[in-house]
């Protein structure tokens, strides 16, 4: 009965979005606005309708209700309550309508928000919205459709699962289900999915807007811009949020110490945030200057199609992954609505070339419009290692028919580089002006800020002379740090001195009276201290492996663990747990005991490794149990990581959210300041 | 009013046709990809060939044994559901050695110590060798292991059985394949 | 005497450089962290992109077993790795090789970074070229953020 409700609820929103698209091009090209209207509210029914059948598929989640086919494939009798919720997504099919849902929430939303200040772009951007909306529907409702029940038919040896009921065959119910994936079963699965889909799909608006001002012809204002920067900020740091979010996911559960593989498919979500974040700044420069206006557009629908391409290797299994869904039907559909995405936005902004003349000039190479411009370009060449580094196995073996594997260290290699001279010019941008920089100013500007780092490279190089190829990559987060850092400090000491403000308050006031600005700084903040964990994973990491038996210890950089002992327990959703205990050492001084276990859940016949890990802002203890004598326990073999820096990664994805909500704040007084200091001021430090 | 900049040379027609190319280069290789993806093992056309030289040195060519039913066998020391049909595979091959049918035990990636450890816990006789850069398992196009192949006595593949073989089933197959007769 | 006691002792110190030789040549028992040094190189050539120090797989732990067999017969960690590439062929290395069809992977990327310098270039040519509109009053880079705040002060009140 409520399967039923979802089912037609799914089929009724994928009538409409139909509707929708038709209706707005057709309103929008014959100017009816009575059409694109009734499009639009076509539109704005989908989002409850598909909220309808989302409950009603997390009712049947919840309640267990095994005969229909995804419950139990995803869902079983020993899964927790919110287990059972999150195993929405756990699945294809129901991560497909997930997808599908969060899209329609998001369109539904700009909607109503945007409806009376940008009618002419409406139809277009609803026309968009909208195919792919009944795009993604439609796979629900033809090809992976959650409602769909097993069916056994008479004589045959292999269950159907179906929506409509085959000839001959019986309802068939089993009496528990699958259950999640032992490696899903983690804080990380509330978290990671549904941000990562929300990235995803939020990018739709900025390229729905886009794709609508190329066939508006008004691509050349900035208009598109201005209306989606808050979408594309939204979008962006859900993004941000969720690959942060899946790396720890990773490192908590994966058990191989650290948080970023480089696999195809955490690949495949970091292109899009690449070219994402080099949008979110060539539109600064398009608002700001009239500059890189066919740039910006290009980066979108790059942006957009490389979100689609993420998710079309994710789920049709075309690059082989750990992350990947189980292969599916998936795959030629996508593949065509891929194909026609990408080859028709390509073919619309070449069409419109010549409404995208730029306004606006420099004169000088040293200049944040140059800085910018050789920042995209960065962006743009590591987005292109990635893609070419994901996607060469396929081409090697389709032209000599051999597979490679092209794994972190080509990845480390090629884009570290890539990597570091983007962080350098991330310290530096901020204090060229618009125009044209003069080298003594520059050097003026950005001495103090140089010094420090030098200082600190000096005493952190001191500190890690074992490593010193490590020196440069410390100097640079050095030098970003004291610029930042440096930029706040002026702030604060001008407002002091000017209004005799306390430090606190002349900080909180720095943020209110730009938002924009300041709210940047912070970012790049956060992404400097995400950098910090990045290059203590890849220059100082430790590991060590033995095999103890109790009362002996593992020691590994200044720590060592004492074994123990080890016991088994049943645990509590289907798993018989192997927990070992060991004693953290410092030198002499006893911190606390660890207690890594190897979980083996028995229905599924797979197991998982669960670490203890011993965090300072410093660094990282990561100890896992890799084997233990089975006969009679008296020995057991660990593996020690030391992760320094790491924590480092955690709190620079905050500090990164905190800048980008104060980024994104809305504010009037912003705008007049904005307009005043463009025309009139343009100050030292640029703006 | 602004003068043709350099930057317009990169979106000119050559630049878009370049654009389009590469992009449908790529739509091609993923199509590649899905197709390859979706493909299962080999069912049916001519057994691919290959030559296999086995652990006890013995070398067996596919091209050679034409006249004779081939069992083709991929397995793996570290495999359970292997070690499920391995006795059933040597005694088939015991009843039926000498009539016609050959059995190949095709090792897939897997360690010269415990295959051998294998091959002795099992009493194996017929021919196993490792497939050496999984040449022959890439042909087959195998998805995992055990899967195991049927040759005709004309070289043409007459199917596979992926998962455990249970009795009879291979024995029924043999005894079809046998009995095939051409024209 | 003396030389007779000379000779005993340089015998014995030569049986035991033997001795140390030979023991070394046998090979001490790899450790673990020996192993996963080279299984960090490698790929498992079964599980979809999992490095072979870190699967937990038996077919990874005989492969390991195998790793340490070597190492403890002398091997040097590039025999090892050209061994598990004749066996399992080539995606068995996490790092492509460097000839060959798979150069490709290495200078490509390398080839765009070139190509990213030189259209840079160009459109900053082309940036600076064009004149500019009307002379914009470059910046007196001696404001100070004090007079700064307090310009934008009186700004915001005008408002």
């Amino acid at each position: 009965m409520l399967a039923d409700i979802g089912l037609f609820a799914t089929a009724f929103a994928f009538l409409l979005s139909v509707y929708a698209t038709i209706f707005s091009i057709l309103g929008g090209l014959r100017e009816r606005h009575a059409w694109v209207k009734s499009a639009r509210n076509a539109t704005l029914l989908v989002f409850p309708l598909l909220t309808l059948a989302v409950l009603m598929l997390v009712y049947l989640l919840y309640t267990l209700d095994f005969s229909i086919a995804y419950v139990a494939d995803v869902s079983s009798q020993a899964m927790s309550p919110f287990l059972r919720i999150t195993a929405l997504w756990g699945g294809q099919q129901g991560s497909v309508l997930f997808w599908a849902w969060l899209m329609s929430g998001f369109v539904a939303a700009v909607l109503l928000r945007k409806w009376q200040r940008d009618r002419e772009f409406m139809p277009y951007v609803i026309a968009v919205t909208m195919l792919t909306t009944a795009f993604f529907i439609g796979l629900v409702v033809f090809i992976t459709n959650p409602f769909a029940r097993l069916w056994h038919v008479t004589g045959a040896q292999d269950l159907i699962t179906s929506v409509l009921q085959p000839a001959n065959s019986m309802p068939y119910i089993p009496a528990d289900g699958g259950g999640l994936n032992p490696l899903l079963r983690h804080f990380g699965m509330v978290g990671h999915p549904p941000t990562t889909y929300l990235g995803f799909t939020g990018f739709i608006i900025p390229f729905a807007f886009a794709i609508a001002a190329l066939i508006t012809g008004k691509a050349r204002d900035d208009e598109w811009i201005r209306t989606t920067r808050r979408w594309t900020l939204v979008a962006w740091i859900f993004l941000t949020i969720g690959l942060v979010l899946g790396g720890r996911w990773a490192y908590d559960v994966l058990g191989w110490g650290g948080f970023w593989g480089w696999d195809p498919v955490e690949n495949a979500m970091l292109m899009p945030w690449l070219t994402g974040t080099a949008f979110l700044h060539s539109v600064m420069m398009a608002e700001k200057r009239g500059m890189l206006k066919v740039w910006s557009m290009v980066l979108i629908i790059l942006t957009y199609s490389l979100s689609l391409f993420g998710t079309f290797i994710t789920r049709t299994g075309v690059i082989g992954s750990v992350h990947a869904f189980a292969k599916s039907a998936l795959g030629p559909a996508f593949f065509l609505f891929i194909g026609l995405t990408f080859l028709g936005s390509i073919s619309l902004l070449f069409s419109r070339l010549k409404t995208l003349k730029s306004e606006h000039r420099v004169e000088s190479f040293v200049s944040r419009e140059a800085a910018f411009l050789v920042q995209n370009m960065l962006f743009l060449a590591i987005t292109f290692a990635v893609f070419w580094g994901t996607i060469f196995p396929m081409i090697s073996e389709l032209v000599t028919g051999t597979k490679i594997t092209v794994g972190p260290p080509y990845f480390r290699q090629v884009t570290g580089p890539l990597f570091a001279a983007l962080l350098l010019l991330m310290s530096i941008a901020p204090f060229f002006s618009w125009h044209k920089q003069t080298l003594p100013n520059l050097l003026r500007a950005i001495l103090f800020p140089l010094l420090s780092s030098f200082v600190g490279a000096g005493i952190w190089g001191y500190l890690h002379r074992m490593h010193p190829s490590s020196i440069f990559a410390l100097w640079i987060a050095s030098f970003v740090l004291s610029a930042i850092l440096y930029e706040f400090w002026k702030g604060i000491r001008a407002r002091m001195t000017s209004r005799q403000e306390n430090p606190l308050t002349a900080l909180v006031n720095l943020f209110r009276r730009n938002h924009g600005r300041y709210g940047g700084y912070l970012i790049h903040l956060g992404v400097i201290m995400i950098a910090l964990g990045f290059i203590g994973d890849s220059y100082f990491k430790q590991e060590t492996q033995g095999t103890v038996s109790a009362g002996e210890s593992l020691a590994l950089g200044g720590y060592s663990l004492r074994y123990d002992g080890i016991r088994g327990y049943q645990g509590s959703d289907g798993r018989d747990i192997v927990e070992a205990s060991l004693s953290l050492f410092q030198g002499d001084q006893a911190l606390r005991s660890l207690s890594p276990r190897r979980d083996f859940f028995t229905v599924q016949q797979q197991p998982t490794t669960i670490p203890a890990v011993y965090s300072t802002l410093g660094e990282d203890v990561y100890v896992l149990l890799v084997d233990w004598n089975n006969q009679d326990m008296s020995t057991a073999t660990f593996k020690v990581f030391l992760n320094p820096l790491i924590n480092w990664t955690w709190l620079g994805a905050i500090i990164m959210v905190l800048g980008t909500v104060i980024a994104a704040w809305h504010s009037n007084q912003q705008e007049a300041s904005y307009v005043l200091k463009t025309v009139a001021l343009a100050p030292e430090t640029g703006d | 009013m602004t003068p043709e900049i350099p930057k317009r040379k990169w979106l000119s027609k050559s630049g878009q046709t370049i654009t389009f190319a590469i992009v449908l280069a790529l739509l091609s290789l993923l199509a590649f990809g899905l197709a390859k993806a979706s493909n299962g093992p080999v069912e049916s056309g001519m057994a691919p060939d290959f030559t296999l030289t086995g652990y006890d040195g013995r070398t067996v060519s596919l091209s050679q044994l034409r006249g004779q039913v081939v069992i083709v066998n991929f397995w793996a020391s570290w495999c359970p559901p292997c070690r499920e049909e391995a006795a059933y595979l040597e005694q088939t091959w015991r009843k039926y050695q000498g009539q016609g049918v050959v059995f190949i035990g095709v090792d897939w990636v897997d360690t010269q110590k415990e295959a051998l450890a294998y091959i002795k816990e099992f009493d194996i006789t017929y021919i196993n060798g490792p497939d050496l850069r999984t040449i022959i398992a890439d042909a087959y196009n195998i998805k995992g292991v055990p899967e195991t192949f049927y040759v005709a006595k004309n070289g043409e593949l007459r199917g596979v059985q992926i998962g455990p073989l249970q009795s009879p089933v291979l024995d029924q197959k043999i005894e079809e394949l046998l009995s095939e007769t051409y024209p | 005497m003396v030389r007779k006691l000379l000779v005993i002792l340089a015998i014995a110190t030569a049986v035991l450089f033997a001795g140390i030789i030979a023991a070394k040549a046998q090979g001490k028992v790899p450790t673990d962290d020996e192993v996963n040094a080279v299984a960090k190189k490698l790929y498992c050539p079964v599980c979809p992109n999992t490095p072979l120090d870190v699967c937990e797989t038996k077919a990874c732990q005989d492969w390991r077993a195998q790793i340490r067999d070597e190492l403890s017969a002398g091997w040097s960690e590039q025999q090892i790795l050209d061994y598990f590439v004749a066996q399992y062929g080539e995606r068995v290395l996490a790092e492509p090789q460097r000839k060959g069809f798979s150069s490709l992977v290495w200078m490509l990327p390398v080839i765009a970074v070139l190509f990213g310098v030189v259209i840079v270039w160009q459109v900053l040519r082309g940036w600076q070229s064009g004149r500019s509109r009307a002379p914009v009053n470059p910046p007196d880079p001696n404001i100070s953020p004090e007079t700064l705040a307090r310009i934008e002060e009186e700004l915001k009140e005008m408002k």
